[in-house]
Parts: C-alpha cells; sequence; structure tokens
C-alpha cells in the first residue's frame, strides 16, 4: 500500500453509508493490513459479488487475492481449508444463504473440528461470509435463516452484526479470529443506513458481546441480525402501552454473551426472545432456556419466543406474514403480564 | 541419498500392472472437437420439413415469451427473470424431443422448455411471480419443479430414470443445467450414477458462456464440458447450441439411445445469454459489447429461418403467421399476469407435512386471529393477499 493510498483511506473511511459498503471496507482494511487475507467465491472478482460486497478488492490487490472460483461450494470452503492449512487466512463467500448448503460436510466434518482434530496443532482461521434472512421478496432458497444449524455445530464462531458499525467491526475480529466464523449478514440490512449509530464505524470489537441498544425496565427483548430494527420499533410503540423495554442486541450467537443476557433479564424479570428463523428447534430455544437456567428466581413470567413460523420459508407474496413483525413482538410484550393472565 | 546409492537399485525395472486394460475403450465416447451443426450443412437435406417449421414456430415464440417476462419484471408483475434469449433452440428442443411420458428437470432458466413442453405460461411463472414455490403438478405435466439450487436437480432425474426403469417403464429423463452448474458436485455425482446404473437420463448442458460473471475459463479448465462424460463411461455430445435442427438431432439421438437400454449422454450445446443473467444483473461489469454482437450474427431464429426461406418452407405469410401466433401468446400471458394473484395466507400451513401438527395448527390459529384484525381495520379482506 502506498501512502497516498493510505491517506485516501483514511478519508472515505470516514462515513460508510451502508452495511453493505462497511462490509467491503472491513474486507478490504483487512486485506491491506494483513498479506494473508484471501478472499474466495462466486461472482466476487470480476462482478464484487451479486451483492457487490466485494467491489473493487480484485481490482486492488489483484485475482489471486481476491478470487472468482469455479461454482462449487464445497470445492470452495475444502479449498479453504487447504489454504488456511498453510498459513493463508481465507474469507469464503457464500452467494446466498441456502447456497451454502453443498459446502455443509466440509463445515461441519473439517472447517469446526481442525483444531480440536490435532489437539490444537490446525486451527482454521476461516471467515465464511453467508448473506441470510427474508424480507427482500427473494424467490425460494434465497432468504433461510439458516443460523440454528450452525450453533449447533461445536467449534464455530456464530457472529452477525445488525447495525453499519457492527457490520464492520464484527467482520475485522472475525478476520482476525484464529478459529473459524460464520459470518451471517443480514441480506435485508444491506442497504440499511446507520441509522442506530451513525458514526463511521474504526473500532475492532470484541467477538462474543452483546450489547444493550435500549435501556428499559418493564422487559428484555433479545435478538440479533435482521430483527434487531423490528425490536426497536416494537420497543418505541410500546412506550405507549407503559412498557419501557430493553432491547439487547446478541451480536454474536456463539460465543454466546450469558451476562449481558442475564444481568438485563435480572433487572427486567421478564423476557422475549425474536428472531425469524423458525421457533421449533430455533436459537430461542437454546436462548430460553440460559435465561431459565440463570435467571430462574428474577422472571416475573416465562421467557417467550417471537419466531418466524416452522414452515419452509414462503414464497414472497406471503412473506409478511411468517416475520415477526412490531405486532408479533407487542403481543408478547402484552402475555408478559403473566399473573394476570393465569 | 540418491536412488542411484541405493543398493539393488540398478538391478530394479518397472513392470506394468498386470493384465491392465481400460474399462471402456474411451474413443467413442469423446465429443467431435467442432459442435455439431445442421442447418446450413449437407445434413440439412435428411432433416423433417415439418419438424423444421414446428420448431421454427416454436422458437419465435419463445422468443416472444422471453420479451413479454422480461418486460413484466419491469412493470413489477414478475420479481425476477432469467431470460434464455439466445437459447431458445436448446429451451425448445429439450422440450420437444421427449415423449409425453418422459420427464424434464429444468433449472431456473429453463421456464422456457417447461411452456414449449405445454406447461400453462402463467404457471410457469408462479415461482419468480412470487406467489408459489412450484405453481404446477410435476406429477401431471412430468417436468420436475423449476430447480434454483444449481445441479441438485440432476441426481433426482438420474433416480427417475432409474426408478422407471425397475419398473419396466421406457421413460427417459432429460436434465438441463448450466455450464456453471457443472462444477457442482451433484453434477458430477449424477454423472456417476447414471453411467454406473446406465440410467436412460441425457444431460444437457446449456454453455452459454457465463455463470452471471464468470467466464466459462475460469469455471473449466477441460477442452469442453462435453469431455467431461469420458471420465464416467458415458458419451460427450458437442452441438451447435443455435441451431435447432442439431440440438434436436443430438437430444433425439441421446434419447433413443437412453430408452433402449443404452445408458445416459451428456450433451453440451454451445450457445450465449444475450440477456443479463437477470433483470437484477448489470452484464456490462463483466463483458463487451463487440462479443454480444459476434453472437448476435449467430442467432437460433435468424439461422432457421435463413435456411427454411432458401429452401422455400417458409414465405412472408409463414413468418408473419409464426410472429401473429406469438403476439397473441404475449397478449393473454400479460393479460393474466397483470391480474393481481389471489394469494390466502393460511396456505402457508397447508403443506408443510401430510398432516398438521399440533405446533402448526396452533401457529395457524394464530395467524388467523391477526388476519381478522387486520380485516376488521382496513375493510378489506385479510385473506386475499394480492400485491
Ligand atoms: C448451489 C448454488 N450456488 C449458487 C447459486 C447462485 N447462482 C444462481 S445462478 C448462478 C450462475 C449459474 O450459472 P450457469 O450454471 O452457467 O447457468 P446459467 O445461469 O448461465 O443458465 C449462481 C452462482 C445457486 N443458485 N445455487
Amino acid at each position: 500500500m502506498t501512502t497516498a493510498a493510505m491517506a485516501g483511506e483514511q478519508t472515505d473511511r470516514a462515513k460508510p453509508a451502508t452495511m453493505a459498503q462497511a462490509l467491503g471496507r472491513a474486507l478490504r482494511d483487512s486485506m491491506a493490513e494483513d498479506p494473508t487475507v484471501h478472499v474466495l467465491g462466486e461472482d466476487v472478482g470480476t462482478l464484487g459479488g451479486v451483492f457487490r460486497i466485494t467491489d473493487g478488492l480484485a481490482k486492488e490487490f489483484g485475482e489471486d487475492r481476491c478470487t472468482d472460483t469455479p461454482l462449487a461450494e464445497a470445492g470452495i470452503l475444502g479449498a479453504a481449508v487447504g489454504m488456511a492449512m498453510y498459513g493463508l487466512r481465507p474469507v469464503v463467500e457464500m452467494q446466498f444463504d441456502a447456497f451454502a448448503y453443498p459446502a455443509f460436510e466440509q463445515l461441519i466434518s473439517h472447517v469446526a473440528k481442525m483444531r480440536n482434530r490435532t489437539g490444537g496443532a490446525m486451527p482454521l482461521p476461516i471467515t465464511v461470509r453467508v448473506p441470510y434472512g427474508g424480507g427482500i421478496g427473494g424467490v425460494e432458497h434465497h432468504s433461510d435463516s439458516s443460523e440454528a444449524y450452525y450453533m449447533a455445530t461445536p467449534g464455530l464462531h456464530v457472529v452477525t452484526p445488525a447495525t453499519v458499525d457492527d457490520a464492520y467491526g464484527l467482520l475485522r475480529a472475525s478476520i482476525a479470529s484464529d478459529d473459524p466464523v460464520v459470518f451471517l449478514e443480514p441480506k435485508r440490512l444491506y442497504w440499511s443506513k446507520s441509522a442506530w449509530s451513525p458514526e463511521a464505524p474504526v473500532e475492532v470489537e470484541p467477538i462474543g458481546r452483546a450489547v444493550v441498544r435500549r435501556p428499559g425496565r418493564s422487559a428484555t427483548l433479545i435478538t440479533y441480525g435482521p430483527s434487531l430494527p423490528v425490536c426497536l420499533e416494537a420497543a418505541e410503540a410500546a412506550v405507549e402501552e407503559g412498557w419501557d423495554l430493553e432491547v439487547v442486541d446478541l451480536r454474536s450467537l456463539v460465543p454466546f454473551d450469558d451476562e449481558t443476557v442475564a444481568a438485563s433479564v435480572r433487572r427486567t424479570g421478564r423476557a422475549v426472545v425474536v428472531h425469524e428463523s423458525s421457533g421449533f428447534g430455533g436459537p430461542g430455544g437454546e436462548i430460553a432456556a440460559r435465561i431459565t437456567e440463570r435467571c430462574f428466581h428474577h422472571l416475573e413470567a416465562p421467557v417467550l419466543r417471537v419466531a418466524g413460523f416452522d414452515i419452509p420459508y414462503p414464497p414472497p407474496m406471503l412473506e409478511r406474514h411468517h416475520l415477526p413483525g412490531v405486532d408479533r413482538v407487542l403481543d408478547a410484550v402484552a402475555r408478559l403480564q403473566w399473573e394476570a393472565e393465569s | 541419498m540418491t536412488v542411484q546409492e541405493l543398493p539393488g537399485a540398478a538391478a530394479y525395472r518397472p513392470t506394468p500392472p498386470p493384465a491392465w486394460k481400460p474399462l471402456t475403450d474411451p474413443a467413442p465416447l469423446l465429443p467431435d472437437p467442432e459442435p455439431y451443426r445442421v442447418l446450413g450443412t449437407d445434413a440439412v437435406a435428411d432433416a423433417d420439413p415439418e419438424l423444421l417449421l414446428r420448431l421454427y414456430a416454436e422458437l419465435v415464440r419463445g422468443r416472444r415469451y422471453n420479451a413479454q417476462a422480461t418486460a413484466l419484471t419491469k412493470q413489477g408483475r414478475l420479481a425476477v427473470y432469467p431470460s434464455s434469449t439466445g437459447q431458445e433452440a436448446c429451451e425448445i428442443a429439450a422440450a420437444l424431443v421427449l415423449e409425453e411420458r418422459d420427464w424434464l428437470f429444468p433449472s431456473y432458466r429453463d421456464t422456457l422448455a417447461a411452456v414449449a413442453r405445454g406447461l400453462d405460461p402463467v404457471e410457469a411463472l408462479t415461482l419468480l411471480r412470487g406467489d408459489r414455490h412450484t405453481g404446477y403438478d410435476p406429477r401431471e405435466h412430468r417436468i420436475a419443479p423449476l430447480c434454483t439450487p444449481l445441479a441438485t436437480q440432476l441426481p433426482h432425474a438420474v433416480g427417475l430414470a432409474h426408478a422407471a426403469r425397475l419398473k419396466g417403464d421406457d421413460v427417459v429423463a432429460l436434465a438441463m443445467v448450466g455450464d456453471g452448474g457443472t462444477s457442482e458436485g451433484d453434477f458430477h455425482e449424477a454423472l456417476n450414477f447414471a453411467a454406473v446404473w446406465r440410467a436412460p437420463v441425457v444431460f444437457l448442458v446449456q454453455n452459454n458462456g457465463f455463470a452471471i460473471s464468470v467466464p466459462l475459463a475460469k469455471q473449466t479448465a477441460a477442452p469442453s464440458l462435453a469431455h467431461k462424460a469420458v471420465g464416467y463411461g458415458m458419451p460427450g455430445r458437442l452441438v451447435d447450441g443455435n441451431d435447432a435442427a442439431a440440438v434436436h438431432q443430438v437430444l433425439g439421438e441421446a434419447v433413443a439411445r437412453a430408452r433402449a437400454g443404452g445408458g445416459p449422454t451428456l450433451v453440451e450445446a454451445v450457445t450465449y445469454r444475450m440477456d443479463a443473467h437477470t433483470n437484477a444483473d448489470d452484464a456490462t461489469r463483466y463483458r463487451g459489447e463487440s462479443e454480444v454482437e459476434a453472437w448476435r450474427a449467430h442467432d437460433p431464429i435468424q439461422l432457421l429461418e435463413r435456411e427454411l426461406t432458401a429452401r422455400g418452407l417458409l414465405g412472408e405469410d409463414g413468418i408473419e403467421e409464426a410472429r401473429a401466433a406469438a403476439e397473441r401468446m404475449a397478449a393473454g400471458l400479460r393479460e393474466r399476469m397483470n391480474a393481481d394473484a389471489v394469494l390466502d395466507p393460511m396456505d402457508l400451513f397447508a403443506h408443510v407435512y401430510a398432516e398438521q401438527t399440533a405446533q402448526l395448527r396452533e401457529q395457524a390459529a394464530r395467524l388467523r386471529v391477526e388476519l381478522d384484525a387486520e380485516q376488521g381495520q382496513d375493510g378489506t379482506s385479510g385473506a386475499g393477499d394480492g400485491r
């Protein structure tokens, strides 16, 4: 990197307008800092990815650092395993949530287990970026929320930003991590401007800490990724009903920040977990169980879950009925008046 | 220590493996290096004029369908459309070469093949409009759902063909995939199964030059995609994908061979995607206009039209008639697609399991309450969810 380019970096780093740009920025800064960082995937080079997250990387760093691969997810991730074994730090792009499934064998059997299988001798610093979730009107196989599969696999970190700042910070931290990270990008927030935190994301946040996005006293909404804006909106709407809701953004599903979550629920005594992936066998069940284990004596009501229905992701014309919206969250909040109801 | 220094090294003479010979003679499996052509060659003399005229009418209709569907995306009536303009010869030949009892396994780009096989033009578009994942009964039409994950339909085609043969039915499955899809593991597993089982399957690869932005040279280092067949033990055939007569003939031979118990064939049709990947794609990022122009001179409709006109089989009247028929189809499609889709949100729970689980019944009841509340609020029916 030339000094001039560095200077340019300083100026145009100032305010990434969208999450997509912040992610691109994080990739670029990571590649500039560390020559072992390589980006690979389908259409990531010339096109800059179908969401343009990798735009300009091939031009700036060359095709060996940002590589258009043949169209084969198992091959891409499998090759990344070998690259990492030889000292590189691959960042893999899966084009859409449901197209990562051919790579499951590599992810579950190798990426997640290599450190353990080799007695710690061979950690794999791989970041797998997966755009996930619905709400963009995508046709079949373009809107899956697959976080539960990843969470169920020991050895993987599972990270998902909900703000522009976090998109940058968490991706930098994921790439720097010596463990494999499944980095879930809420694709319906790609074009969201930095609504909750307009400042430029420059600091690298550690992975594994939840954050209170809105303090409150009556109940805690625990959420992440695409559902954060829904919860913040619900919290605003709840004020009218006399509810002062706290909103916790998990940011990292694995590792899970029990402290922040438990501290919040102990303060409020009530909790609702909100996510758009299916409820049954979904992340909410694990989270509710952890809260119950830690906060049982503080709870005024059972931990409730607001989730997508237990159905295959529906066609776009029906998705608004499937995705948990503000009303469903408020409905759950109302049900938290447990004593009154039972 | 070098090899020479090893004790006794000088006496060592490698011997060939005992009695090894190839399982299959690779020579007949190899594709000709030049894509097979009929139009404008001597082979055209053997072509059935009726078939050529039928292909022509279907190509004209198909082109119009692509144009109409693309227009519908601009009007917001279709969420997305992957056009097959330029590839109509492959689409049409794939549909016309099959008997009614045969099965078609299309990818998301092959709406046209499904329509040419007789599927209702609107039913074929529901996936892309966004109201249903599959707008038709696959069994009724013997067309598998338009498949979005790449190459995953290929093992299905193999399994279906295998099952049909086990049952004693002389059914053939024709499975379509793009050049990019040939890199997926499922492609390779499907070819291997098909060859080992001698399943009556025809694999049609439409090599249209690109997988979204990635050109063929970055997809494969093989001499051609048809060459891949040899490694699995099936014949590979290379055909000019813009020559409808040639594609029909090559696929016809492959289907006949499969039906007769001769096993699978891999056909690579060399063609070009004239439009962007979908209406949402910007093709100028990865290819130049001169390349597109060069292919415009090799247009599948023009090729056939010139042949038919030169042979006196088609005149101005015939051309007009084909265009008028295509216009009628387009007008009907436009009109029907302009009507709002009527959907019942309760259908979300309708086809998850044969019998709804208790949880789903509970969730359905909750949605019912929401919809009734919505209806109460705005006076409209909560059930009819248009756009
Ligand atoms: C398993 C899988 N990975 C990625 C995608 C995303 N995707 C959709 S179309 C496409 C390109 C396909 O190219 P090709 O196979 O050549 O077919 P064409 O679009 O040219 O008809 C890609 C990468 C997908 N649908 N499925």
